[in-house]
């Protein structure tokens, strides 16, 4: 079938992310990537264990001195939200309506963005508030560096299905841009996925 | 080949059935996802209920790998068919990245 | 507009190859690139065997040995080796299965130039103030109190190219899972493709470690971190983890395309199909698995305990099973075979003997009470040598007669070719087998200079003196591909008459479309079944019509640029007004690019039937 074909809800195809080869091939290359980001965020999370609470010397600021359980609480049902409104936008596009993927994708970014801000907030609050720099102690360059990394990525998923957004707005669906809107979904899941390690190992851990 | 296309012939049908299907699969989704909301409460509710360390670090992290499955099965579909390979290569990374873990916890202070 | 005329000219071939997104061209550029990053660490051992030619040598400074030991090492693993085995496996494993291209050309071409760039960042080093010089381990302390640049560029340049090598790992995986021929089942696939698909998923799990490591070097000795910093609770076995974890799955995904090369050279040049074929992938795929399990034998002199020496030794051990299979199943493939000893089965045949000398040195040093006294001498030295060039050297000069053919569609010169030969594996043998009782004779590594009297002067002279064997050995090689590329006599699709898998059934070198029509496969060694049976060419899976193929695109050199460009500002950005804009403006360009590329559709380009059936037509069925 031809990428640009126009489809009608009858006749677009059951699983439009693979119906194409190019389709196959991006959703079999991203789940690889998400393999090597696995091993990616474990060697993270291997270093934060390892210089947890490691500092120069006693009474600098270790985790318990840090963390706020309703904060942490807030940003997890925030994120978590924002992956079930990424699924509603999926069930959509299986179901050839653009106009409402394409709502629940601007709720999904919508809830993205609160979670960064959060986030933001909280280095903010770490760092002007109680001193708790990224070069203050081995510590704290692991957990800004592990809290980081993950929003890092938060912010790039944020512009990726920005960007898809803008860019089909015009085109609606195709099984050209099928796949692309799955994949990016696919990446959203997974950083929720991290973000649950994260507030375990780092939040409720540290609190502990 | 991992894309059927559902035919009985009769196209509305077909489209019904799949439209029952995704449906029926959406609800999966909230089910999980409610299934994620408990997980958590109950994980904070544990540290902010004070137990012994040595119980609750166990158990969060327990809680953390369920809601994670659940996660990577339902939201990310890696039970669907056509997933064999993706399983296989996250499995792997799991294993590469539970070795580093481990390695990490146990030989890197002497 | 007609896809196959082609603008001619200087100016237009440069575009042509950096616009390029046909894994052939994408090859070419791995081979060339990597070919001159090995006369480049070539050029650093020489310098370091005349430095050691004699003791108390002025030949070179401490400091001067030290950058050149570490870019020998750095440039030869990661400049060299590697991109040279990842252009083979791009020239060779899409024919193998009957594929167009790989899975994603953009990233194909991405890969490359990310290489070249994070290359060409590290080697700018050497004018910027000094080249890294804390070893191609880079050990944390040390690293982290060097007093120039260099170990910047090495994380940074690292880093860039380790971008570029996971995508074609993961390239590559999705190439060999989705775009096999019909027929081509993963158990009739050649080897090569199947150590290609084994190393690509050990790229996929041990680039991330490095990833890691670098980006915590970079932020200690860029950003204040304090990772490797002691007194403010930082721990450098971090390092040394990080480094392994990634550095010994790095030396299987070596080693692994260099075994399946030889066993397509073993198998054509005995006119026998490989023996043991189901063991042999077996054996490829206990070796990738085992080889994330042993990483901590490089540091059982860390004060790791017994209990964890213990455990990494055993799996050592256990790793020597499964290439012992290997190396059986070539034997028991000459056997009985009618050999033919070209220039690739000579080197084949050399192989067999020196990879084995560095396997039995590779179980003495997995032994880990017997470590504490091989670590840091000239034994392990020896030991790597022998399996690095033993196997993968040798790998990549039989291949580069091998598959000449294939890449350029001219044939190297045997007789030179076997001068080569003589000269590169008799320096070789001469060089790093003395090396061995150097070390036991208690010769520490990396050391710029020894004393006199101590035993030491007539084996590092005899190292010395293979070494210009090996260098002579190179330049003959030079020498043949100027003649060859000069005299440019043209061959047809099977020069060395006894090719059994589906590459050789193309023209040398293939249409940029590879297959007019994809092939149906009926085994393993597929071309030979069809050759068996006395057809020409193979038979068809599809009748002909439209061929799509992908359009080309300069946009990978600007994300490659981009990236380069940023990584200057990052070095320069503490010392440096112009340090923090240029870090920003080539985030800019690098992220722009890609952004560029995300927002137009790109659907490639059809080749239409008519065109296809006006090229001669023997051979196509409709």
């Amino acid at each position: 079938m031809h990428v640009e074909e126009q489809f009608t809800p009858k006749t677009w195809p059951e699983a439009p992310e693979k119906a194409t080869l190019e389709g196959k091939n991006k959703f079999l290359g991203f789940w690889f990537f998400l393999g090597g980001e696995t091993v990616l965020f474990a060697s993270f999370f291997a270093t934060y264990l390892a210089l947890k609470d490691k500092v120069p010397k006693q009474g600098d600021l270790v985790s318990t001195d840090l963390f706020e359980l309703p904060l942490a609480f807030i940003m997890t049902m925030v994120l978590l939200t924002s992956s079930i409104t990424s699924v509603y936008a999926m069930y959509h596009m299986k179901n050839y309506h653009f106009k409402k993927m394409q709502a629940w994708l601007l709720i999904t970014v919508l809830l993205g963005l609160t979670f960064l801000g959060f986030e933001i907030y909280e280095f903010y609050h770490y760092t002007h508030g109680l001193g708790f720099g990224y070069t203050h102690s081995a510590f704290s360059s692991a957990f800004y560096t592990l809290v980081g990394f993950h929003g890092g990525h938060v912010v790039f998923g944020l512009g990726w299905i920005t960007a898809l957004m803008v860019r089909n707005s015009k085109r609606g669906l195709s099984l050209y841009n099928a796949p692309k809107f799955y994949i990016a979904s696919l990446y959203w899941h997974f950083i929720d996925v991290v973000w649950v390690f994260i507030f375990t190992v780092v939040y409720l851990m540290g609190m502990v | 080949m991992e894309n059927q296309q559902i035919n009985s012939g009769n196209a509305r049908v077909d489209y019904e059935y799949r439209r029952r299907r995704n449906a029926e699969e959406m609800r999966h989704q909230v089910i999980s996802f409610a299934i994620s909301i408990f997980l958590t409460l109950v994980a904070f509710g544990a540290v902010l209920a004070g137990f012994d360390k040595w119980f609750v670090i166990p158990f969060i992290l327990l809680l953390a790998v369920v809601q994670v499955i659940f996660q990577l099965y339902y939201f990310m579909h890696m039970s669907n068919k056509g997933h064999e390979a993706p399983q296989l290569f996250i499995y792997g990374g799991v294993i590469v990245g539970f070795a580093t873990l481990l390695c990490f916890l146990t030989i890197v202070w002497i | 507009m007609s896809s196959i005329a082609q603008k001619s000219g200087f100016g237009a071939t440069v575009w042509d190859f950096m616009t390029t997104v046909d894994h052939k061209k994408i090859a070419i550029l791995y081979l060339a690139a990597g070919g001159f990053f090995f006369l480049l660490g070539g050029i650093e051992a020489m310098i370091i065997r005349i430095q050691l030619f004699v003791p108390d040598s002025g030949f070179v400074s401490a400091g001067l040995f030290n950058e050149m030991l570490t870019m020998h090492g750095v440039t030869m693993i990661f400049l060299a080796a590697m991109p040279i085995l990842i252009g083979f496996m791009n020239l060779v494993m899409p024919l193998q299965i009957g594929a167009r291209d790989v899975a994603f050309p953009f990233l194909n071409s991405l890969g490359f130039w990310l290489f070249f760039f994070g290359g060409l960042l590290l080697n700018l080093s050497w004018f910027l103030g000094g080249a890294p010089d804390a070893g191609w381990t880079s050990y944390a302390s040390l690293s982290l109190n060097s007093q120039t640049h260099g170990i910047d560029f090495y994380a940074l340049g690292l880093q860039i190219s380790g971008f570029g090598t996971l995508m074609g790992g993961i390239n590559f995986l999705v190439t060999i899972i989705n775009m096999r021929a019909p027929g081509m089942t993963y158990m009739r696939m050649p080897m090569f493709t199947w150590t290609t698909f084994v190393a690509s998923a050990l790229i996929l799990f041990a680039f991330p470690p490095l990833t890691v490591g670098l980006f915590l070097l970079t932020f200690d000795r860029m950003f204040g971190a304090n990772f490797f910093n002691v007194a403010a609770g930082g721990n450098t076995i971090i390092w040394e983890h990080f480094f392994w974890i990634f550095g010994h799955p790095e030396v299987y995904i070596l080693i692994l395309p260099a075994f399946g090369l030889f066993s397509e050279i073993f198998s054509t040049f005995s006119r026998k199909r490989l023996f043991g074929y189901s063991s042999m992938v077996f054996a490829t795929v206990l070796i990738g698995f085992l080889g994330f399990m042993v990483w901590a034998h490089h540091m059982f002199t860390v004060g790791l305990g017994n209990i964890a020496n213990a455990i990494f030794a055993v799996a050592s051990f256990a790793i020597g099973v499964p290439t012992g299979i290997k190396i059986f199943n070539w034997l028991f493939t000459m056997w009985g075979g009618n050999i033919k000893f070209t220039t690739p089965m000579l080197y084949a045949a050399a192989f067999i003997p020196s990879f084995v000398m560095g396997g039995v040195t590779g179980i003495m040093v997995a032994t880990a009470p017997a470590d504490y006294q091989f670590h840091d001498t000239y034994f392990v030295v020896a030991h790597f040598h022998y399996v690095i060039v033993g196997g993968v050297v040798l790998a990549i000069l039989a291949a580069t007669h091998f598959y000449w053919p294939k890449a350029f569609g001219t044939m190297l010169n045997e007789t030179l070719g076997k001068i080569t030969f003589v000269l590169f594996v008799v320096g070789f043998h001469l060089t790093f087998f003395i090396q061995h009782f150097l070390g036991l004779m208690g010769m520490p590594r990396r050391i710029a200079t020894y004393l006199p009297g101590q035993g030491l002067d007539t084996g590092n002279l005899i190292s010395s003196v293979g070494a210009i064997l090996m260098a002579l050995g190179v330049i003959v090689l030079l020498i043949n591909i100027v003649m060859t590329s000069v005299k440019n006599v043209k061959v047809g699709n099977d020069p060395w008459g006894d090719g059994r898998t589906l590459e050789w059934a193309l023209p040398s070198p293939p249409p940029f479309y590879n297959f007019k029509q994809l092939p149906f496969v009926r085994g393993i060694d597929t071309y030979w079944i069809e050759k068996m049976e006395g057809r020409e060419g193979i038979t068809p899976a599809e009748p002909l019509g439209d061929i799509h193929m992908p359009n080309g695109s300069i946009l990978p050199v600007f994300i490659s640029f981009g990236f380069f460009v940023a990584a200057f500002g990052c070095i320069y950005r503490t010392e440096q007004p112009w340090g923090l804009a240029v870090l920003i403006i080539g985030l800019v360009i690098a992220f722009g690019s890609m952004l560029l590329r995300s927002l137009k559709d790109d659907h490639g380009f059809h080749i239409p039937k008519s065109e296809l059936m006006s090229d001669k037509d023997k051979g196509v069925r409709a």
